[in-house]
C-alpha cells in the first residue's frame, strides 16, 4: 500500500463520482462542471503516469477551452430542462443492463491480463517531457501534425460557417 | 511500486462505461455531447497508461492528436447543436426523429 | 407408195398418243386464247383438234391393214408401287381403231354441227362465254374418250371411264342456270353423274378383285387384255371370283351404257345441248360399256352363266326402253330410250357371245343415232326460229295459245315440217328407216346379225329382241308421222326454217353412212369380221365356250365352232330377217294408222274431246304408265332416295349436329373445357398462385414493417445498438480467447 495506490484510489473514485454526476445531473451547468472536475482528475493522472505535457495539455484544452465552449453554449440555449414526453421508456433500464454488461466484460478483460509483465528496467527520467514529445511529434509524427492543423482549420471554417445568419 | 497498468485500466474502461451510459440514458444533446467527451478521456488515459507501461512515447503523441481531433469535434458539434436550436427549439435529441423510417 | 411404205412394219403406230394429245392442245388452246379470239377461231380449233384426231386414228387404220396383230405403244411408266407395275401404254389393234374411228369420225362431224348450233343457241340466249367454254368440254370428251379406247389395261381404261362420266356431267348442266326452278340442269347432271358412279363402283370392285386374285399369279399383265393371259390366270382361280369379277363389271356397264337398273339417268340427260346428247349419250359414251365387255371376252367367255345374265339384262332392257318411247312427247326424249333400247340390243349381242354383231351394231348406230340428235337438234332449232318470228309478229302472236310456255321440243307443238324443213325431213326419214331396220339400210344388216346370233345362242333374248324391233319401227314411224307429216299444230311450226348449211352438211354426211354402212359387214363379204378377228379371237372363243358348255351338259348340236361358223356365215338367217322385216313394215304400217288417218279424225272432233295422242283413246292408262315410264323414277325415289337423305339428314342435324355439335361440342367439351379453366383460374391461378404472389408482397411489407421499426428516429436507439455491438463483439472476442 504505497502512497501511489492510495493517491490512486481516492483519484479514481472522485473521478468515477464526478463521472456520475454529470450523468445524474439535472442541471446542465452543473454536469458541465463536474466533467471539468473528472477532467481535472484525469489530468492528475496523467501527472502520475509520467505524462506531464500530456497532463496541462489536457487542462489546457480540456477542460479550459473544450469545457468553457460547452459553458458558453450551455448559456446560450438556456440550458433548459428538457423533459417532454417520455419516449422509449424503455431504454434506460436496457442502457443500464447493457453497461453492467460490458462492465461485468472489462472486468473481465482486465483480471485475465496475465502476460502484463512490467518493463524490467526503470522509465528514463524525461519520458514524457515536452522536449521529447516535441522530437517526436516534429519527426516521426510530423505528417499526422500537418494534417492536424488542416483538420484545426476545416473545423473552424466549419463552425463558422454553420452559425453564420443568413442575409434576408 | 507504481500501480499496475490493470487499475489504469480498470478505471478507463469504467469511466468509458460511463460515458456510454451516458450517451444512452441522457436526453439532452449537451450532456450527451459532454459523455462523448468523457469517453474520449477515457481512451486517452488507456493510452498513457499504456504509454508508461510500454516505455514507448508514441502513446502519448497519440493523445495528443486526439486531443486536438476532439477539440475540433466540439467546435464543429457545438456549432450544429447551435443551428438544431435555432430551427427547433429544442435540444432535446428525442424532437429530432425526422428520420423516422 | 406411201401407202405401202405405212403398210409395213412401224407405220403410223407411233402416232397413237397423238389421237389423245390433238384433242387436248385444242382444248388448252380454247382455254388460253379463246376469250380473245372469236367464235370462228373457236370453232375451227375445236373441229381441226377433233378431225386431226380422226386423221391419226385413219392412219391407224391404214397402219393396221398392213400388220392387223396390231401392237402395244408403250408411252410411260405410270404405276410402280411395290410388286405393281403398270404402264401407260396405247392398245392399237382393230378393235380399239374401230372405236377411236367412230370417236373420232363422229366426234368431227358433230364438232362441226355444233359450230352452228351454238352460234344459234347464243344469238338467242346471250352469254357469249359460253361458246368457249362448250368446245372446251367438248374436245376433253374426245380427249377422254380416246384414253378409254385406247386403254391397254383396266385401270387406264378405268381413268378414261371416269373422264367420259365427268365431261358427260359438265356437258349436260351446260346450260346450268335453266331447267326447272332454275337448277333442273344441273339436278340432271348430278343424276347422271351419280347414277354413273353406282355403276363406277361395280367396275371399281371388278378391278379391286382381279387386283386382288391375279396379282399374286402374275407379275404383269394383272389388269391387262391379252386373252391367253387372262384365261390363263382365270383358270387359276375359282370359277366364283370370275363370276364376281364379270358381274360387277356388268353393274358398272348398266351405269355408263345405260341398262335395267340404271338407265334413269339417260333421259334426264336430254337436258344437255343436242351435239352433246348427240356425241356422248347415243354414239360415244354410252357405247363405252359395250366396249368393255367386248374387250373382256376372256373373262366372259368362261363364266357362261354371266353371260346369260348379261344378255338378258340387254333383252330386257331393249323391249322395256322400246315401250316407254311409244308414248314420249319430247321429240328428244323418244330418241333418248331408243338409244337405250338400242344400247340394250348391244350388251344383249356382246353379252352372248356374237361380239362381230355388237360391234357392228355400236358402229352403224352411232351413226345413224347421230344424226337423228342433230336432225332433232335443226327441228328444235327450226321450231325456235319460228318461234321467234312469231314474237316479232303481232298479227301472228295473237293465233298462238300459251304464249311464253312455248316448248319448241315437245311433238305435239310440231307438225307439217316436211314442206318448211326439207333438207331436215329426208336426213331424218332416212335415220329412221335405218332405225327402224328397213332393208337395204344399214340398221338392217347389224340389227340382223344381232337376231340371228341371239335365235342360235339365247332363244329368249331372241324374242326379248324381236318384240324391241318391232317396237322401234313403230315409235321412229310416230314420231316421223307428228313431227313430220299432218297440219302443222302451232305457229311456230307453222313458221319454221331450215338450219345453216354448217348444220345441214354434217347431217347429209351421216346420212350417207346410215344408206351406205351396210356395206361394212355384208353376209358373205365380212369386211368387219375379219377385221375384228385380229383382236377378238373367234375360234378360240368358240373353243373356249364349247368346253365350258360341254362340261356343263349344255352341248347344243353343232356348237363346235358354231359361233366361228355363225360369225362366218354373217349370221344371216333368212327367216330372222323375213320376219324382222316384216315386223317392221307392220309396225310402221300401224302407226301411219295412227298417226295420219286417226289424227285427221281426230281433228273433226271438237277440241274438248281431243286426246294429244290418238294411241292414248286406245290404250288408255296403259298409255299414262307408258307415258310416266312406268314411275321408275318414282320408285328408286322413294325406294333409295328418300330413305337415303333421311338417314343422311338424320345423321346430318340429329346425329352430327344436335348431339355432336350442340351437346358434345358445347356442351360436354366446352363445358369441361370452361370448368377447367375456371378451376385452374378462380382457386388455382387466384388463390393459390395470386395469392402466393401477394403473400410474398405482403410478407416482405410485414417483415419491412417489422424490420423499420428499428428506423425509430431516435438518435439513442442507433447508439444503443451500436453499443450491443460493441458488447457482442467483446464478448466473442473474450469467448474466443482473449
Amino acid at each position: 500500500m504505497t502512497i501511489q495506490l492510495i493517491l490512486f484510489i481516492i483519484l479514481a473514485l472522485v473521478a468515477v463520482v464526478a463521472a456520475l454526476g454529470m450523468l445524474f445531473s439535472k442541471n446542465s451547468v452543473y454536469a458541465a462542471l463536474y466533467l471539468v472536475l473528472n477532467f481535472m482528475t484525469v489530468a492528475v493522472f496523467f501527472l502520475l503516469l509520467n505524462a506531464p505535457f500530456i497532463a496541462v495539455a489536457q487542462v489546457t484544452v480540456y477542460a479550459g477551452a473544450i469545457m468553457v465552449l460547452f459553458l458558453f453554449v450551455i448559456m446560450l440555449l438556456g440550458a433548459e430542462q428538457v423533459q417532454h414526453a417520455n419516449t422509449l421508456v424503455w431504454q434506460r433500464p436496457l442502457g443500464i443492463v447493457l453497461a453492467g454488461i460490458l462492465l461485468t466484460e472489462a472486468i473481465y478483460i482486465t483480471l485475465a491480463q496475465r502476460g502484463m509483465v512490467p518493463m524490467d528496467q526503470p522509465l528514463p527520467e524525461t519520458f514524457g517531457a515536452p522536449a521529447e514529445i516535441g522530437v517526436d511529434l516534429f519527426t516521426n509524427y510530423l505528417l499526422p501534425f500537418e494534417i492536424t492543423s488542416v483538420l484545426l482549420l476545416v473545423a473552424i471554417i466549419g463552425a463558422i460557417v454553420l452559425t453564420k445568419s443568413e442575409k434576408k | 511500486m507504481p500501480v499496475p497498468v490493470e487499475y489504469y485500466l480498470g478505471l478507463a474502461s469504467i469511466l468509458f462505461i460511463l460515458g456510454a451510459l451516458g450517451v444512452l440514458i441522457r436526453r439532452n444533446s449537451l450532456i450527451i455531447f459532454m459523455s462523448v467527451e468523457l469517453m474520449l478521456n477515457a481512451a486517452n488515459l488507456a493510452f498513457v497508461s499504456f504509454a508508461r507501461h510500454w516505455q514507448q512515447p508514441s502513446g502519448q503523441i497519440f493523445v495528443f492528436f486526439i486531443m486536438t481531433v476532439a477539440a475540433a469535434e466540439v467546435a464543429v458539434g457545438l456549432a450544429l447543436i447551435v443551428t438544431i436550436f435555432k430551427s427547433k427549439a429544442s435540444i432535446d435529441v428525442d424532437q429530432m426523429s425526422s428520420l423516422k423510417g | 407408195m406411201l401407202l405401202s411404205e405405212a403398210t409395213s412394219a412401224g407405220g403410223f403406230f407411233n402416232l397413237v398418243p397423238l389421237v389423245v394429245f390433238f384433242p387436248i392442245i385444242g382444248l388448252l388452246l380454247n382455254i388460253i386464247l379463246g376469250g380473245r379470239l372469236g367464235e370462228k377461231a373457236i370453232g375451227t380449233i375445236a373441229c381441226l383438234a377433233s378431225g386431226l384426231a380422226f386423221m391419226v386414228a385413219v392412219l391407224l387404220g391404214i397402219s393396221l391393214i398392213g400388220n392387223p396383230e396390231g401392237i402395244t405403244v408403250p408411252f410411260l411408266n405410270w404405276i410402280a408401287i411395290g410388286s405393281l407395275q403398270l404402264e401407260w401404254a396405247f392398245q392399237v389393234d382393230t378393235l380399239s381403231v374401230t372405236m377411236m374411228l367412230v370417236v373420232g369420225g363422229v366426234g368431227t362431224l358433230i364438232h362441226i354441227y355444233a359450230v352452228g348450233y351454238m352460234h344459234e343457241d347464243v344469238r338467242h340466249n346471250g352469254d357469249p362465254g359460253r361458246f368457249q367454254r362448250f368446245f372446251v368440254y367438248f374436245n376433253l370428251f374426245i380427249a377422254v374418250m380416246m384414253i378409254l379406247v385406247s386403254a391397254n389395261n383396266y385401270l387406264m381404261l378405268f381413268v378414261g371411264w371416269e373422264g367420259v362420266g365427268l365431261c358427260s356431267y359438265l356437258l349436260i348442266g351446260f346450260w346450268y342456270e335453266k331447267g326447272k326452278d332454275g337448277i333442273g340442269n344441273a339436278v340432271a347432271g348430278k343424276k347422271a353423274f351419280i347414277t354413273n358412279r353406282i355403276g363406277d363402283f361395280g367396275f371399281l370392285i371388278a378391278a379391286l378383285l382381279m387386283f386382288k386374285y391375279f396379282q399374286p399369279l402374275a407379275e404383269n399383265g394383272v389388269f391387262g387384255f391379252d386373252f391367253e393371259t387372262v384365261q390363263e390366270l382365270a383358270g387359276l382361280v375359282p370359277a366364283g371370283i370370275i363370276f364376281a369379277i364379270t358381274m360387277f363389271m356388268l353393274l358398272g356397264v348398266t351405269g355408263k351404257s345405260a341398262q335395267l337398273p340404271l338407265f334413269v339417268w339417260l333421259p334426264d340427260a336430254m337436258a344437255g345441248p343436242t351435239p352433246v346428247s348427240a356425241l356422248i349419250h347415243a354414239a360415244t359414251m354410252v357405247t363405252a360399256g359395250v366396249y368393255l365387255v367386248a374387250r373382256s371376252y376372256a373373262m366372259y367367255s368362261m363364266v357362261p352363266e354371266a353371260q346369260t345374265w348379261v344378255a338378258v339384262v340387254g333383252g330386257v332392257t331393249a323391249l322395256f326402253a322400246a315401250t316407254i318411247a311409244v308414248a314420249q312427247f319430247d321429240i328428244k326424249k323418244v330418241l333418248a330410250y331408243s338409244t337405250i333400247s338400242q344400247l340394250g340390243f348391244m350388251v344383249a349381242a356382246v353379252g352372248m357371245g356374237a361380239f362381230v354383231a355388237g360391234m357392228f351394231h355400236l358402229v352403224i348406230h352411232a351413226f345413224f343415232k347421230a344424226l337423228l340428235f342433230l336432225s332433232a337438234g335443226s327441228v328444235i332449232q327450226g321450231l325456235e326460229r319460228g318461234y321467234h318470228q312469231v314474237e316479232h309478229d303481232p298479227m301472228l302472236a295473237r293465233k298462238m295459245k300459251h304464249g311464253h310456255q312455248f316448248d319448241p321440243q315437245d311433238m305435239r307443238n310440231m307438225g307439217g315440217l316436211r314442206t318448211r324443213m326439207k333438207t331436215t325431213f329426208w336426213v331424218y326419214l332416212i335415220g329412221a328407216v335405218a332405225l327402224a331396220g328397213i332393208f337395204p339400210l344399214a340398221g338392217f344388216w347389224s340389227k340382223d346379225e344381232i337376231l340371228a346370233e341371239a335365235l342360235h345362242l339365247q332363244p329368249v333374248v331372241y324374242w326379248l329382241l324381236t318384240s324391241a324391233a318391232f317396237f322401234t319401227a313403230f315409235y321412229m314411224g310416230r314420231q316421223i308421222l307428228m313431227v313430220f307429216f299432218g297440219q302443222p299444230r302451232s305457229e311456230p311450226a307453222a313458221n319454221a326454217q331450215e338450219s345453216p348449211a354448217v348444220m345441214t352438211i354434217p347431217l347429209i354426211v351421216l346420212a350417207g353412212v346410215s344408206l351406205l354402212g351396210g356395206a361394212l359387214n355384208l353376209p358373205g363379204l365380212h369386211t368387219f369380221t375379219t377385221w375384228l378377228e385380229h383382236t377378238i379371237n373367234l375360234e378360240e372363243v368358240g373353243t373356249a365356250v364349247t368346253s365350258v358348255l360341254t362340261k356343263i351338259g349344255l352341248a347344243v348340236a353343232p356348237v363346235k365352232g358354231s359361233m366361228a361358223e355363225g360369225a362366218a356365215e354373217g349370221g344371216f338367217n333368212l327367216t330372222v330377217a323375213l320376219l324382222s322385216t316384216g315386223l317392221a313394215l307392220g309396225a310402221i304400217a300401224l302407226a301411219y294408222y295412227f298417226y295420219y288417218h286417226r289424227v285427221r279424225a281426230m281433228q273433226a272432233l271438237p277440241t274438248v274431246r281431243r286426246t294429244d295422242d290418238p294411241l292414248r283413246a286406245v290404250l288408255g292408262p296403259v298409255f299414262t304408265l307408258l307415258e310416266n315410264k312406268y314411275y321408275i323414277d318414282e320408285l328408286y325415289g322413294a325406294i333409295i332416295i328418300k330413305p337415303y337423305t333421311a338417314i343422311a339428314s338424320f345423321l346430318a342435324d340429329k346425329v352430327e349436329w344436335v348431339f355432336w355439335h350442340d351437346f358434345f361440342h358445347d356442351k360436354v367439351l366446352s363445358g369441361a373445357f370452361h370448368s377447367l379453366t375456371w378451376l385452374l383460374s378462380k382457386p388455382i391461378d387466384t388463390n393459390v398462385i395470386d395469392g402466393f404472389a401477394n403473400g410474398l408482397a405482403e410478407g416482405t411489407q410485414e417483415l419491412a414493417a417489422l424490420v423499420r421499426r428499428i428506423q425509430s428516429g431516435y438518435v439513442r436507439n442507433y447508439a444503443l445498438s451500436m453499443f450491443v455491438g460493441v458488447i457482442l463483439i467483446i464478448g466473442y472476442i473474450i469467448l474466443r480467447g482473449i
